[in-house]
This record gives C-alpha cells, structure tokens and sequence, in this order.
C-alpha cells in the first residue's frame, strides 16, 4: 500500500485503503482524545461570551470524525468526489487536494513577500493574496422560529482558481458551520490550523427570529456578520484552504447542500456530547514520549497565552459594558438638560440649555456609531483568538494521536511477530502464510504511521510560525485601528465644543 | 444675643473670600478661610468647621428688626458632610451628591466658598454682624448656640403641601411659584443624571486601569513573535493608560464645572421655595385673621382689625422684600449658570484637544513601528 502512493500521502485516499479501520478504530477510540473537551468541560455554560460555544462547537463537529475516525473520511471523499474529480483531473491537481505540504511551502513563500503594508487597507483587503471578502446584507428568511438570517457573501479576487473576478452568494449561519466542519476533519489531522467558525447562540438567534427590531438583536446580527467575515478571511489566508474545494464551492456556487450535522441539539449531537466525555477520561491515559522539546515548550506557550487571553477579554467585557452603561446616563442626562433647557424663561440661556443637551447627545451618538471601534474591536480579537488557540491545542492533540496510532501500530507489529513465532513450531503452512502476510501489513503500518507522525510534526511547527506570525500582525492592525478611531472622536469632540462655546459666551 | 442689632459694614471684600484649605481629623473637617480686607492690603486667615458655617447661617435666619426678612431668599448651605464615611458611599451621595465626588473634597469647599461669597454680596445679608465675626475674628463663634431660626427646612408633611398650593392672590407671584416647582424639580433631575454619568465615567476609567495592568503582565520571551507581541501589548497598555486619565479628566471636568453649578442652581432653587412658601404661609395666616376679624363681635372687632393691620403690613414688607430678591435671583442665576456653562466647555475643549494631541502622537509612534 506505500508503495503506491505519492511520497506526500493523501489521508483520505490513505485512509480509505485501510482495511482494518474499524478494528485501529478501537485501539484509537481509547487513545483518542476529543481536543476540546478538557477545555470545553472548564467552560461554564452560562458564559455567553466568545468562549464557550466556540469551543464546544468545534468538537461537536470534529467528533463526527473521530467516532468513525476512518469511516467518516470515506465518506467525506465520496461526497466531495464529484466536485474534486473535475479539479483533480484537470492541471496540477496535487495542490487542491488536502495534503501536499511539500508542494504548499513554494507557494506560501511566495505568498509572503508579497504581501505589503496593510496599515492603509481596508478590512477587506487582503492584498497578500489578493483576494477580497466582504459578508454583508443581512436578511431576514422566513417566519416564526423557522426563520433564519441570510448573509450575502462577496468574493473580488484576480486568483486563477476562481471561475471569476467577482462572485456573489446567499449563505446562511449553518452553511459557515458546515464549512468549517468539512474543513476540520480534512485537515485538523494533519496539522492544519483550520480557524474555528462564529460560535452559536441560540439566545441571540431566537430574538431574531421572534422579530425583536430593538438595539441588541441589530447588534447581534452585525457582530455575527462581522465575526463571520473574518472568518472566511482568516480561513483563505491559509494557503491550502484558500484552494480547497470546498471552500471555493462555498464562495462561488449558488446553491448549497444544507449542512444538517450543526444543529444545536439533534440526536446525533447528543450522541456526541455522550462520546466527547468518555474521552475526556482517555485522554488522561496518552503518555507520550516526547523526543522534541519545541513542542512540548510550545504547548506550554499555548497554555500560558490562552490563561492571559482570557484574562485580557474578561477585562475588555467589562469595559465594553461599562461603555453601555455610559451611553444609556449620557442619553438619559441629554434628555433632562433638553427638559431644563424648554422650561427656562431667560431666552439665551434656553437656547445654552438646549445646545448642551444636543453635544450630549452627539457624544453619545458618536460613540455609539462607532461601536465596532473601542473597546468592542479588542472584545472581538481577543475571543477569536482564545477560540483559535483553542484550535491550536486541538492540532497538538492530534499530533499526540498520530503518535499513538504509530506506537499502536508497533505493538500490533510486534504481536504479529510474536505470533509467527509461535506458528513456526507450529507446523500450520496456511497460518503461516497469513501471519506473514500480516506482518508484512503491519510493517507498512508502522512506517506509515511513522511518516504521518513525521508529516504532522512539520506541518504542526510551519503552522505555529504561521500562526504567531499572524498573531503580531493581526493585533497591530487592530492596535492601529483603535488609536485612529481615538483619535476621530475627540476631534469630532473638539468640533462640538467649539461650536457651543459662543452659545454658552452669548447667554449674557 | 449675636444677631440682634445686627448691623455693621463687612470689612473684607467680597470677591476675596477663599477656602484655600481643608483638613480631616476623623468626621471633623476644618476650613481656612481667607479674605482681604477692604481698608489695606491686609489679609485674614480663619478656622472654621462646619458648625460655624451652620450657626452663621442660623444667626442670619433669625436677625430682629429687619422688616421682610422672610422675604429673602437665603443663599443655601450644603448639608453637612461626615468624611470618615467612604465618598461613593449611598447615603453620602445622597446628601451631597456632587459635592461627595471630588479629591480631598475639593467640590465641598468650592460650595462653601461660594456660600460665603454669595452671602457677603447680598445687599441684606453682608450687614450682618454674624458674618463679619465669622470672616474675621480668630475665636469661633460656633461655641455659642444662638437660638435657632424659625426657619428650617421645609418639611414634607402633608399640611405643608397643602399650603403649598395654595392660590396666590397676585399673578406675579402665583407664576413664579408655578415656574418655581417646575424649574426646581427638573434641575434635580439634571443634577441626578450628571452624577450617573460622572459615576459611570469614574467606573470606566477604574476598569481601564485594570485592562492596562493585565496587558503588562502579558510579557513573553520566549522567541522572537513572542518578544513582538509583547510589544504590542506593552504599547497597548500605555494607550489604555493614557484613556484612563482622558475618562478621569472628563470626569473631574464635569464634576467641578457643570456638577457643580447644577447642584449649586439646585439648592438655590429650593432656597427660592422656601421663600416663597414661608409667604404662601404668611398669606394664609392673614386670610385667616382677615376672616376672624370680619366674624369678630363688636368689642373685639379694634383689636383684631389692628392686628390685620400690622399682619397685612409685615405680608406686603415680605413680598416687596421677596419680589427684589426674585428679580436679582433671576438676573444672577444666568450669570452663574452662564459662568459655569463656559468654564465645562473651555475645559472639556481644552482636555479634548490635549487628548487628540497625545493620541495622535501614539498613532504615529504606532504606524512608523509598524510599518515592516
């Protein structure tokens, strides 16, 4: 079976010639560990902030892989064949498919020196690969508790890999889910930082659905717009997710399969949820011998950077309330100013009383228009990067169940011999027979297993500098924004007080 | 016995008169008041406590021999403040509202000054004898309890709010009460809402304080991104710093500008109430005795129409006195309120523009860093 394939394995291709996926599957079910589950499990439920149903959603959708760790790839593959066997046949396929890290380090290099400063651009911009994504016009479909919201997607590209220049698509809530579930069993197992989608939230969805047109519902809908655009631009930063098919099919294709696994409560999630605790308590039991110190020092990093991010958002979600709270005083204290400012006799000073009343207001106003500037976009960042680091320790893992996998597979190697052995004083040819056969078998295992231990490794740490990389710049952009939107409202404040100074002068 | 013939020429100028200072020793908090006097380059320094403020303003209620005294409308006097109790404590903001907030009660000593200030300039009141005791001699006078006012504060029992609806029986006064109750009422309003904002801007900027610290501790050198986020979050809590002190500027700007003068046209609003009640009561007295006097049989009826006599003489001295005080509160209430209007815009102005400076320096710090 190695012999036939190209020196950077394809997994799901690998996976569907296994022919013992469900026996491996129960040596790996033990071993396996649902990444988020210890992380999901410290998270309280109530947390309606970024990080609880980011976590926990992710492993709900990964579980369906690793229950039939093998099988749900085989199926995978033969959902995805019709659209991947147009793409693989057509020019130099081997990069759209999932694995071929050798050939996706050209490329990335590229990739990177050509980015340029991104200080001037737009949030949309994504120069470094010149593509641009912009979710936007959110509609309300349907009534009642059947409703939902629809979000136009717009992809401006001059990438040979899209059919045009510029595409436009309808797509809902559970299609970016299924999007991101499709995406993380491709390539979570490799080593792939696949960015985790926009976390669910029924209360928030079920005050949209019942109608609500107050502040909160409108300031949902725009947060999950917003969230899930930098999501789709998070995810085509990754060079090899930008050429999956299925994320191509998701930004150009008018019609969508409906992505059925993300209910919030189906069966099937139950099943998981049930699945996920019972391996919590496994993952206890991988001991790994760890021969490269990089990795165990990195997730060390990871966990030290998660405890302080969270701790940085906890902080910025008291601000951003904080904030709410001073919006609503300076409104309602307007309001009594504008209330004082009718009741007065003295003409000018009615007039003083009046205008005051109005600066009030516009403070108000323009602090309010620029809800996604202060303390609301370092809200954002910081819970989309608790969620990916989420996603990060999710890779490690499964670096740790490569691991396994290959030692399993040298046990099972070692049985196999161990059994010839005894077969030789046997005198059974036939078993004989079988039993080498099966050590040959499992020989090629274990060298398999070995190279995707390997292959994991290396793509986990180009992945980790991506990451950090990305990281810096990401926070610098938001740093930068930050101070520019600073910097427009106390100029737009000084505009105010300059103008009511002459009022307040002309009242005597 | 100190406010009876209680007229004298106040020897220090008006606009001198200063609490330059104030100390704590546990609830007793004690003022240095400072004036110049009129007839040399001479200065005064006094020690008061609150007591003594409180037993001049008694003096002042309860001066003899000044006809329509109860016509005047009384320059108000905060409450009295207990500081071993915390600021932000409820009860103490209740009390005091704004004049709670504050460093080192900075806003509590800027309304007694202008208690005093506000008494000095009154046509009336300056003559008092009890006022220049308590600018200029160095014994406090609180020791001796004069005996109290016959004016105190308004009470809420039901009686007094029936009295005070009574109808007027002249329409200058009867729109002033009407304008009155509705004026003093909204400003408390105001009063109430600025103080939620500046308490909210206080929280914010306690909470930036924290967010800034938590970034410093966010400090990694473990490689070369690690080293450049650190960075980053270091800049950051320097930014985050620097908002801090914008939201305690704004802040203390509101509070010792516009709170102030809210609170200040507040209580002067009540002041005019009180005024104008104690004339509501004295209005329904005479009609009380105009009423005995007509059912009065024959031989009381000369005794009784003398005392209506000398009741209507002292009504219409109450209310020539009150219209006077009315007109000058009118005038001077703009000027006030004009002042303090014009001072929170200077200072919100000044404090913007200083902040847009300093934000503008970090963003080019930011963007020349940045730039790679």
């Amino acid at each position: 079976m190695a012999e036939d394939r190209e020196p950077p394995p394809l997994p799901g291709a690998a996976q569907t010639d296994f022919s013992e996926p469900e026996g491996g599957e129960d040596l790996f079910v033990s071993a396996v560990s649902a990444m988020e589950s210890p992380e999901a499990a410290h998270l309280p439920a109530e947390d309606i902030s970024t990080s609880s149903n980011g976590p926990k959603a992710e492993p709900i959708l990964l579980d369906d892989d690793t229950d039939d760790l093998f099988a749900e790839a085989t199926e995978e593959v033969s959902l995805d064949s019709p659209e991947r066997q147009p793409i693989l046949s057509d020019g130099p396929s081997p990069a759209i498919t999932p694995v071929t890290p050798t050939i996706m380090i050209n490329p990335r290099v590229d990739v990177f020196d050509r980015s340029p400063d991104e200080d001037e651009e737009e949030e949309e911009n994504r120069d470094t690969f010149d593509i641009q994504i912009s979710v936007s016009d959110p509609e309300k479909v349907g009534d009642g508790m059947n409703a939902y919201m629809v979000y136009k997607v717009t992809t401006k590209t001059s990438l040979s890999i899209f059919s045009r220049d510029e595409v436009s698509v309808k797509r809902r809530f559970s299609d970016f889910l299924g999007l991101h579930s499709k995406l993380a069993s491709k390539y979570m197992h490799i080593g792939y930082i696949v960015p985790p989608a926009p976390e669910k939230s029924i209360v928030g969805m079920t005050k949209v659905k019942v109608g609500k047109e107050d502040m909160s519902s409108v300031e949902f809908v725009e947060k999950r717009r917003s969230a899930l655009e930098r999501y789709l631009l998070r995810t085509v930063k990754h060079p090899a997710l930008l050429k999956d098919p299925d994320v191509l099919q998701f930004l150009e294709s008018s019609e969508l399969p409906r992505a059925v696994s993300t209910q919030a409560l189906s069966g099937a999630g139950i099943l998981r949820m049930v699945n996920k605790a019972a391996d919590a308590v496994n993952k206890m039991t991988i001991k790994m011998n760890e021969s490269d110190a990089w990795f165990e020092e990195k997730q060390q990093q990871f966990e030290n950077l998660d405890i302080q991010l969270r701790k940085l958002h906890a902080s910025v979600e008291s601000l951003v309330c904080h904030r709410k709270e001073l919006s609503v005083n300076t409104a309602s204290f307007a309001k009594s100013a504008a209330m004082l400012g009718n009741s007065e006799d003295h003409t000018a000073l009615s007039r003083a009383l009046s205008q005051l009343a109005e600066v009030e207001e516009k403070i108000d106003q323009l602090h309010q228009d620029q809800a996604f500037a202060d303390f609301y976009m370092f809200s954002e960042l910081l819970g989309d990067y608790v969620r990916l680091i989420t996603a990060v320790k999710g890779v490690f893992d499964q670096r740790m169940k490569s691991w396994a996998k290959w030692q399993d597979a040298q046990m099972m190697l070692q049985r196999k011999r161990e059994a010839e052995a005894k077969l030789q004083y046997a005198n059974k040819p036939d078993k004989l027979q079988q039993a080498k056969d099966e050590i040959k078998e499992w020989e090629g295992k274990v060298q398999q297993g070995e190279r995707d231990f390997e292959q994991i490794s290396k793509n986990i740490r180009r992945e980790v500098g991506r990451f950090e990389k990305d990281r810096v710049k990401d926070f610098k952009v938001v740093v930068i924004k930050y101070l520019e939107s600073l910097v427009h409202t106390q100029q737009q404040q000084i505009k105010f007080w300059e103008a009511f100074l002459p009022e307040a002068k002309a009242i005597a | 016995m100190e406010g009876s013939n209680a007229e004298t020429e106040l020897g220090v100028s008006v606009g001198s008169i200063r609490i330059t200072d104030v100390t704590q020793d546990g609830d007793l908090l004690t003022f240095a008041i400072t004036s110049q006097k009129l007839n040399g380059s001479a200065g005064v320094c006094v020690f008061r406590t609150y007591d003594d403020f409180d037993w001049l303003q008694q003096s002042l209620f309860s001066q003899e021999n000044l006809p329509g005294l109860q016509g005047i409308i009384f320059p108000p006097l905060p409450s009295k403040a207990f500081p071993s109790q915390s600021n932000t404590q409820t009860k103490t903001l209740k009390q005091l509202g704004f004049l709670a907030l504050g460093q080192d009660w900075q806003s509590y000593c800027k309304a007694l000054e202008f208690y005093l200030q506000q008494v000095a300039a009154h046509p009336t009141l300056c003559k008092s004898k009890a006022l220049d005791s308590f600018l200029v001699n160095s014994e406090s006078p609180g020791k001796q309890r004069g005996k109290k006012g016959i004016f105190n504060r308004l009470s809420q029992a039901v009686e007094e709010m029936r009295k005070e609806s009574h109808k007027d029986v002249d329409n200058f006064f009867q729109n002033e009460r009407n304008k009155n109750t509705n004026v003093a009422s909204l400003s408390k309003v105001a009063t109430e809402k600025l103080l939620d904002v500046v308490m909210t801007e206080q929280k914010l900027a306690l909470a930036c304080g924290h967010f800034s610290t938590s970034l410093h501790l966010c400090v990694n050198q473990d490689d070369a991104d690690a080293v450049a986020f650190s960075k980053i979050c270091l800049k950051l809590s320097d930014i985050i710093e620097a908002v801090k002190r914008n939201f305690e500027k704004v802040a203390s700007n509101n509070l010792s500008t516009l709170g102030l003068g809210l609170d200040l046209e507040s209580r002067y609003q009540e002041a005019e109430k009180e005024m104008l009640f104690r004339r509501t009561c004295k209005l329904i007295e005479l009609e009380t005795v105009k009423k005995n006097t007509e059912k009065a049989k024959a031989n009381k009826r000369e005794v009784m129409e003398a005392f209506q006599k000398a009741a209507e003489k002292e009504f219409n001295q109450i209310s020539s006195v009150a219209k006077q005080e009315i007109e000058r509160f009118h005038s001077s209430r703009v000027n006030v309120l004009q002042n303090f209007l014009i001072g929170w815009c200077e200072q919100q102005l000044n404090t913007a523009k200083e902040f847009a400076e300093l934000y503008s320096q970090h963003l080019e710090a930011c963007r020349n860093m940045y730039s790679d």
